[in-house]
């Protein structure tokens, strides 16, 4: 039942640290967060970790195993050669406060810069009508559990610092287009401010975001390329721009 | 040193960013007051997410005959009418309005046909009611309130020059004690979990909405936050909680492996052919039939696996016995000695059923426990037992407030709230609890600012809260919070888990009590750093509050009902439906005494039929027919 | 100064990436693959020959729009002259294919297989790239990948003249109907190929439907968008076989044309 499982897990803080190797029994079933408590338990009682529902709900315990940002919750010890050593590193497109805790409070500061849901001025409470396929879209984008690894893999601004200020990340993109393609919303100017403001033209469709999604929401296909499709019609398409100029369509800009 | 700590001031500090939490601070924020919510994780974390049915609200969207009062009645059923009716009431009256209200803010639910939101049905709800988004609803739910927040802040910054002007989140922080000067709340003391450093919140009302006590138990399906934080903050204030027996358990949740630990197994897995067996491959249920069910479930193997292709001409399996059977079963097997060793027994519907048609008709069930875990139940059982689920005990409140009892200027709402669902919840009822109440909660908190104003924090009630933080790391030579943990676990699972016994509770107690004494002692290693020890010595500290009020109203409590099963006292009694168990600190001890529940008031009384009251009261309850 | 992975503050790692597994075969394939391809292409577009034999025309040739071109070859006539660079003839190839080529080369499923494969932005997920600095597609030249949706339109072009070219393969040598070879067989697997890229194609998918706010206003269109999204899950695998289809079927015409394989008839 019982095997034994060497880890490497990164510890330290923001100025330095490195990895350091344990060994630990890891049960059949087990996940690497269970792993991870054990070690906290038995070992090194001040291992700092996040960690919420343990069922892939809450999104906190992302990290990076094996250099690939994942779940610990969601990755099993099983998939995993007998002797292979699996390495524990915070994601490393944060700033790490402690072992595999990482400051993700730029994430935060995004959601801030997204204009909100905006109902219909005269929409009173009950009298909403949608259909279900006009919601389905959107419905698909907040199944978003905010684990962040899809901003921990984005080489925009995991490779480079300095983009952070002028790009959301595809967490914020799947949160444009949800609102941009809600029903109600009344906000018309998401897909300019998608482009100008919170750096969509900066993604180039790479899909890692869709690779590492532990919710398997199809940012790319069904967020992202959309919104570019959209910017497309209001800022580089000057047929349809004229088109929608002259005839002001209902319900497509 | 007073002087050197992190200060806040606000009007209102409400603890906890479940969905009551993020109610009452948008209540509190549209009503023009500075708020400061604080969350032990991080902001939309909590465990509000893991709800996965629906919020209940009669909206009447599928079926137009429901409405408030049959709400009501289910609410009232469900609880065996131990709740607070005016809990109950006020749930269900305004449960649709603030369903409609998240979705003017968002909210993206099911819908149906005709474009409203869509409901679905549930146990105990007459009428399909369950708003839902899929079976996440509870994310729904969060992100919503998440995002009106965000809403709200947004538009501070437009008007006042700074989003955190009137709300700010405090994300990974954790409140130790609950201020009080005048004996009036003054504010609350806590630290940041990322540093360690200390911080002071100054402010004249404080919300509790820090959601359950799962932690406390062995086998749960609540996070680590589940830690009865706020019921303990309560106690220590001076307020009491209400009727802390109840707790509502799952007779099958997993057990094993650790990664899915706690996690339900639905009632349709048995109801689809999975039979229990014990380590002796015993299918044990059939010697667990009491008599008055001798004539609906089958005796023998074989007439029980006619059954499931021929209901008409054969009794019912064993297995699908109510669920404190079943539960009362599965204990006794594992208490003489014939469970795994992780305390469960085996649920197994591989045998029964091929593999293509259990992917079928339980496609989350195999999904999940696939993929958490690698247990494949179309070929292998499951290891079960009881799991602790949700406690309907706590704060005692005012059902139209939400003011604590007995402290003025403490609210509380959500899962830390007792009354609103008496003995046992019905499902989709938490969501909408943390709505109605959370709101309500705000509005309470608002009123009180209003009226009494700031109430400031004296130096040396400051002293006395950073004193508590440092002790552990003064201390040496202690034992390690982790394995007191477990131990405290191990006790209440064992003792006053989902089967009760006097002489178990009387052990119990005595046992809680001397881990208490030894978690005085406890030590802890490394730094103040984002340190997972350090951070376990103040949740274990509530929770052995938290288990002591559970096992002295436990054992206080001489009948059977919802949420609390004595095996000494197995049937319900109308007697003791007239008595609410209230738990009071008296900073050495908890002290619980009795106090009548409030009767039902005629209009209320009057929403039943006199036939259905005889069961839950006694006669000369009946013969008044209400309280006015 | 350190930037990406290694930026201030960032937890001290010293690899680019952690990842055990063989994360460079993928881009390392894609190259192999499409450099390949780019070989065979432009010896072909610069071969000027071997493009036609009655029925049959070489995607890389059609439609054959200069006077130079091969007699019959030229459905649409030959608007075009003949012009030289450098005393060489400029082959009737070059004035089509860059349509086609920036269909591709502004397609979503491209841009993330040359991006990551040829100028390693980013080599494979959470590995480092190379680049100090990186804009994205916010400015020239690749901002011009906006422009898909008019390659797009002009690969739809493309699409219905080499289905007609299809067509014209039920001919035998001597241009009578009702005859079927393998050379048929070729065009119209190509043609089906280039419909299938185009109709799953994101742009595609956009115009049918995508763009809509309320699918129930428009009940056809949204049965439309359905469609295209259950082929656009597929895009990727399409780009690959109508690549293959396009060099396969232009192979097959040249040897024909060559002389070295017979186009054998089934009727």
């Amino acid at each position: 039942m019982a095997r034994k499982l060497n880890l490497r897990i990164w510890r330290g803080n923001s100025t330095d640290g490195g990895l350091q190797n344990v060994t630990v029994d890891a049960n059949e079933g087990e996940v690497v967060l269970d792993v991870i408590h054990r070690v906290q338990a038995e070992q090194m009682n001040d291992l700092a970790v996040r960690w919420n529902c343990k069922a892939g709900k809450c999104g906190s315990c992302s990290m990076e195993i094996n250099g690939k940002p994942r779940l610990a919750c969601m990755t099993q010890v099983a998939s995993f050669e007998e002797e292979e050593t699996i390495t524990l590193t915070p994601l490393r497109a944060f700033p790490v406060i402690k072992d595999l805790v990482t400051d993700v409070s730029f994430n935060y500061k995004k959601a801030m810069e997204i204009p909100a849901y905006e109902a219909p001025a005269d929409l009173k409470p009950g009298e909403a009508r949608m259909a279900q396929v006009d919601v389905e879209r959107s419905q698909e984008f907040r199944k978003c559990i905010e684990c962040f690894l899809c901003q921990d893999t984005c080489h925009v601004i995991r490779d480079h610092e300095e983009n952070k200020k002028s790009f959301a990340g595809p967490r914020f993109f799947i949160r444009i287009a949800e609102l941009d393609m809600h029903p109600l919303d009344m906000l018309r100017n998401r897909k300019q401010k998608a482009q100008e403001e919170h750096g969509l033209g900066m993604c180039n469709i790479t899909k890692c975001c869709t690779e590492v999604c532990p919710e398997h929401i199809r940012i790319t296909d069904n967020a992202i390329i959309p919104m570019k499709e959209r910017v497309v019609d209001v800022k580089y398409d000057p047929a349809r721009w004229l088109g929608s100029k002259i005839r002001k369509r209902d319900g497509i800009l | 040193m007073t002087n050197s700590i992190e200060r806040h001031k606000y009007d209102i500090l409400v603890i906890g960013a479940g969905g009551a939490g993020l109610r009452a601070a948008v209540e509190a924020r549209e009503a023009g007051l500075k708020v400061a919510i604080i969350c032990k994780s991080l902001f939309g974390k909590a465990h509000t997410v893991m709800a996965e049915g629906g919020v209940a609200a009669s909206m009447g969207n599928v079926n137009e005959s429901d409405n408030w009062m049959v709400h009501f009645r289910d609410t009232m059923r469900g609880g065996k009418f131990l709740n607070h009716y005016r809990m109950a009431e006020l749930h269900a009256k305004e449960a649709p309005e603030r369903v409609w209200e998240l979705e003017v803010w968002g909210a993206l639910f099911d819908r149906t046909k005709e474009g409203k939101i869509s409901q679905r049905n549930f146990g105990g709800h007459e009428y399909p009611r369950l708003a839902h988004v899929g079976d996440r609803t509870g994310l729904e739910l969060i992100r919503t309130m998440q995002q009106r927040i965000v809403a709200l802040q947004q538009k501070d910054a437009r008007d006042h020059g700074d989003a955190e002007s009137f709300i700010k989140v405090f994300a990974e922080l954790t409140i130790t004690d609950i201020l009080k000067d005048n004996g009036k709340v003054s504010g609350a003391y806590g630290y940041w979990r990322e540093s360690g450093k200390e911080v002071l919140f100054e402010a004249p009302a404080v919300v509790l909405a820090t959601g359950g006590v799962g932690k406390t138990f062995k086998i749960t399906s609540n996070s680590w936050e589940g830690t009865g934080d706020g019921h303990a903050l309560a106690l220590k204030a001076g307020g009491n909680l209400v009727d802390m027996e109840f707790l509502q358990f799952h007779p099958t949740g997993m057990v094993w492996p650790p990664s899915v630990r706690g996690l339900l197994v639905t009632e349709s897995v048995r109801g689809d052919g999975g039979v229990l067996t014990n380590t002796d491959g015993i299918r044990f249920m059939f010697n667990y039939i009491p008599d008055v069910f001798k004539d609906k479930y089958a005796d023998n193997e074989a007439e029980a696996d006619r059954w499931y292709n021929d209901q008409a001409n054969n009794r019912r399996p064993p297995e699908l016995l109510p669920r404190d059977e079943v539960a009362r079963a599965i204990n006794s097997e594992v208490k003489a000695g014939r469970g795994t060793e992780h305390g469960g027994v085996f649920l197994d519907v591989s045998k029964r059923l091929p593999s293509d048609v259990i992917k079928k008709k339980l496609p989350s069930m195999w999904h999940q426990f696939y993929e958490l875990a690698g247990v494949d139940i179309t070929k292998e059982a499951m290891e079960v037992g009881p799991t602790c689920h949700y406690v309907m005990g706590g704060v005692e409140v005012d059902p139209d407030s939400a003011a604590a009892v007995g402290v003025p200027g403490l609210f509380a709402a959500g899962e830390v709230a007792g009354g609103m669902h008496g003995s046992n919840r019905l499902g989709g009822n938490s969501l909408s609890d943390l709505l109605v109440f959370g709101r309500r909660a705000g509005i309470g908190a608002v009123d009180y600012v209003k009226k009494n104003g700031a109430n400031p924090v004296n130096d040396a009630t400051i002293k006395s809260a950073a004193e508590k933080i440092e002790k552990p790391f003064a201390q040496t030579g202690g034992e390690n919070p982790y394995s007191l943990h477990q131990e405290l676990q191990e006790v209440t699972h064992n003792l006053v888990g989902i089967i009760r016994t006097r002489t178990e509770i009387e052990s119990a107690i005595a046992k809680i009590a001397d881990i208490r004494k030894r978690a005085a002692n406890v030590t802890v290693s490394g730094d103040r750093q984002f340190n997972p020890g350090f951070h376990l010595i103040f949740d274990l500290d509530n929770m052995l509050l938290v288990a002591e009020s559970t096992a002295k109203s436990a054992l206080l409590r001489e009948e059977s009902r919802g949420g609390h099963t004595r095996d000494d006292f197995p049937g319900m009694n109308p007697n003791w439906r007239q008595i609410n168990h209230i738990s009071s600190f008296d900073g050495n001890q908890v002290n619980v005494k009795s106090q009548k529940l409030p009767m039902l008031p005629k209009e209320l009384f009057d929403l039943f039929d006199v036939h259905e009251l005889e069961k839950y009261m006694t006669p000369e309850e009946i013969s008044k027919g209400g309280s006015n | 100064m350190a930037t990406g992975v290694f930026s201030n503050g960032r937890a001290k790692i010293a690899e680019r990436t952690l990842r055990t597994d063989r994360w460079w075969l993928q881009p390392a394939f894609t190259v192999l693959v499409l450099f390949s391809f780019i070989v065979y292409a432009t010896f072909r577009a610069f071969e000027n020959a071997h493009y036609f034999v009655e029925p049959l025309i070489s995607p890389f040739y059609s439609p054959c729009l200069s006077t130079g071109c091969v007699s019959g070859s030229s459905l649409l006539g030959q608007p075009l002259g003949v012009y030289h660079i450098f005393g060489m003839m400029i082959s009737p190839s070059l004035f089509i294919l860059i349509f086609p080529l920036g269909f591709r080369m502004t397609c979503y499923y491209y841009r993330k297989a040359y991006y990551r494969s040829f100028w390693f932005s980013p080599p494979a997920c959470a590995v480092a790239e190379p680049h100090s600095k990186y804009t994205g597609e916010t400015r020239a030249p690749l901002i011009m990948q906006n422009a898909h949706r008019w390659f797009f339109y002009a690969g739809l072009v493309f699409n219905f003249i080499l289905t007609i070219d299809a067509i014209l393969a039920f001919r035998n040598e001597h241009n009578q109907w009702g005859h079927m070879s393998v050379g048929t067989l070729v065009l119209l697997a190509n043609a089906t190929f280039l419909w299938l890229y185009s109709a799953s194609c994101h742009t595609c998918r956009h115009t049918i439907g995508g763009r809509l706010r309320n699918f129930s206003k428009h009940p056809m269109r949204y049965k439309l968008w359905t469609w295209v999204s259950i082929l656009n899950h597929k895009h990727q695998n399409f780009a690959w076989v109508s690549l293959f289809g396009v060099a396969l079927a232009d192979l097959y015409v040249r040897q024909v044309s060559a002389g070295s394989i017979t186009n054998l008839y089934f009727f």
